[in-house]
């Protein structure tokens, strides 16, 4: 078998709620075996609706989806042996106790691991007799995510794994998540935590709308994004006294009140040239911050660009 | 590659924070894999565990199906039952069984079924290897059971208490109470469609329970009915299952005559199927 085999394939998937509206507008991305691969995006970019339909628990109003080979919704009882799934909420009965819960899922997973095992893969050993109502919210996702390893999955499937957990809970979470990456394990997640896809993630799609605005490495994501430098306007001066921002390197700017942002893919020139204008014109640049590009930065980046995009649309129309 | 894993277990990937609980795990301490039979039981052996835990339902689905019949009793004395040729027995056995086919089980899954999809586990368990039907039958599973051994419990009462002869057609009590218990699990997967929240679930199933025990024979026979009124009677959902039961202990049904209530019955179960199918409801609503 190719290692580079696509476990997951999507193909212009869309699905369309019952009121009509289009939560995913034809996405199409792929993922390789034994990669952990990152849906971002904000509340109702289409995260969740997505991965619903790679779980198998809707049909797509359009396009192709191929999990494993299968069609998850179709097929699914040649898929659902090999998957784990964790939900954005995990739904547990109240009454039933952690270790009953385990049990009971156990009895519904080929090969599953052994009860004990799984609950002490994420920490939950000792709260094994607890009634699931008692448990703080950290607790039900690490509950939730235990129950999605219990059959060893060759696909997991993680819809917001860390929303809930406390700092520390968050890491336990990242560290399971890469040593069932280093031991062949194939893992899609959802979050809106940035640093959570820049520390988990191999490769990303940023969605924003129901569409992917961006997708790649961290470093292919954040490479495409522009650097910013931020600095206040000394008094007495106008944007028009500064060195012609073109000859900067300068791709983008904007001034708000004495504020101003500059965008630039040549951060080390830009920098360069507004330090020495600054120094000639003897003048100081308060609040100065250059940063290159990160995630966020093209999180922000992407979604900004992206409504103004809808709304020259909108007004085309 | 096979459709099993490969399994190093030697442990190696451990967690941080996370004990030394290994990532992947031998072979020989694994489950085997799952049957629907296997996937029910887990699922049926959880439930039965909840429904030992929810007081409300045991005394709603357990005791008082069993109790609330006899209470019945004088008020069956006074109504001239041996004028339409049955006995006192022959009134409140197949009404009893009715309460318990009505608050056992058609209830009391109605409920049930509502708070898993509001708790949001029917829509979890639709993630693992259950099919849609092995989920609604485990979940059914517990419930079903005990209104079996209600209805043979309560057949005991009544064969002791009130000097009832053995059932002269056992055949067609048995296909009754089946069919009963197959219809009114399937009804109360449709009405939990149909019920919005938890709370709700008290009140949803009121209108089948009341025009049941009016009209398919709980309460009053519908011997004791006028014609007309019983010939429409004779064709509501819960009607064959009583009618059968009934007709078991009194052997008055020839197999002509117990053919209208099987095909009834048989066609209201289908018909119930095939909307739970169409309408059944695994998530709630945004």
């Amino acid at each position: 078998m190719d290692t580079n085999e696509h476990v997951i394939e999507v193909t212009g998937l869309r699905r369309v709620y019952g009121g009509g509206f289009e939560a995913v507008r034809g996405i199409s991305f792929h993922v390789e075996r034994g990669e952990i691969f990152a849906l971002l995006g904000t509340n109702g970019a289409g995260k969740t609706s997505t991965v619903e339909l790679l779980e198998g628990l809707a049909r797509p109003d359009a396009g192709r989806l191929r999990v494993l080979g299968h069609d998850p919704y179709t097929e699914r009882a040649a898929v659902r042996p090999r998957t784990g799934v964790m939900l954005q909420e995990g739904g547990f009965p109240s009454e039933l106790t952690v270790a009953e819960t385990a049990r009971m899922w156990g009895g519904c997973v080929s090969g599953a691991r052994p009860v004990g095992e799984a609950l002490a893969l994420v920490g939950l050993a000792g709260r094994a007799d607890v009634r699931v109502k008692q448990l703080s919210g950290g607790e039900r996702r690490r509950l939730d995510l235990a129950l999605a390893l219990l059959g060893d999955p060759e696909v997991l499937f993680l819809d917001e794994p860390t929303t809930g957990l406390d700092a520390e809970g968050r890491r336990d979470t990242w560290d399971l998540v890469r040593a069932l990456r280093a031991s062949g394990t194939t893992v899609l997640l959802t979050t809106h935590y940035l640093e959570e896809a820049e520390q988990l993630a191999d490769r990303l799609a940023i969605l924003h709308q129901g569409r992917i605005a961006a997708s790649g490495t961290p470093t292919e994501v954040t490479a495409a994004q522009p650097s910013r430098i931020l600095f206040e306007l000394p008094e007495g001066y106008f944007v028009g006294d500064l060195p012609p921002l073109g000859e900067l390197g300068v791709c983008g700017h904007e001034v708000e009140g004495r504020v101003v942002r500059l965008r630039t893919r040549e951060l080390q020139r830009t920098a360069t040239a507004l330090l020495v204008w600054a120094e000639r014109a003897r003048v100081e640049l308060r609040g100065l911050d250059v940063r290159s590009a990160s995630l966020e930065e093209a999180f922000l980046g992407i979604a900004r660009e992206a409504s103004e995009r809808t709304k020259t649309e909108g007004a085309a129309a | 590659m096979s459709g099993n894993r490969v399994h190093s277990g030697t442990g190696e990937n451990t967690v941080a924070g996370a004990g030394s609980a290994s990532t992947r795990a031998g072979d020989a301490v694994r489950s085997a894999v799952t049957s629907p039979a296997s996937r029910m039981a887990a699922l049926a052996r959880a439930e039965l565990t909840l429904l030992g835990r929810s007081r409300s339902t045991l005394l709603s689905a357990v005791l008082m199906p069993l109790a609330l019949p006899f209470s019945f009793r004088p008020l069956i004395d006074d109504m001239d039952v041996q004028d339409v040729g049955l006995t006192t027995g022959l009134v409140l056995l197949p009404a009893a069984i009715g309460f318990s086919l009505l608050f056992g089980v058609y209830s009391a899954l109605t409920a049930i079924y509502t708070v898993r999809r509001e708790e949001l586990v029917l829509k979890r368990l639709r993630t693992g290897e259950l099919r849609d039907t092995e989920i609604l039958g485990g979940t059914a599973l517990p419930v079903l059971v005990t209104g079996l051994v209600q209805s043979l419990v309560l057949v005991a009462a009544s064969t002791a208490v009130l000097d009832m002869p053995a059932p002269k057609a056992p055949q067609l009590a048995v296909l009754g109470l089946l069919l009963g218990l197959a219809l009114c699990a399937a009804l109360g997967a449709l009405t939990a469609a149909l019920t919005r929240t938890v709370e709700s679930a008290q009140v949803t199933p009121l209108p089948f329970v009341l025009a049941s025990m009016m009209g398919s024979g709980v309460t009053v026979p519908l011997e004791m009915l006028p014609d007309r009124v019983a010939s429409i009677c004779e064709l509501l959902p819960l009607s064959p299952a009583i009618t059968l039961v009934r007709g078991g202990w009194t052997g008055d049904l020839s197999a002509y005559e117990a053919l209208g209530p099987i095909s009834t019955g048989l066609a209201w179960t289908v018909l119930a199927v095939f909307a739970v199918r169409r309408w059944f409801r695994w998530e709630p609503r945004r």
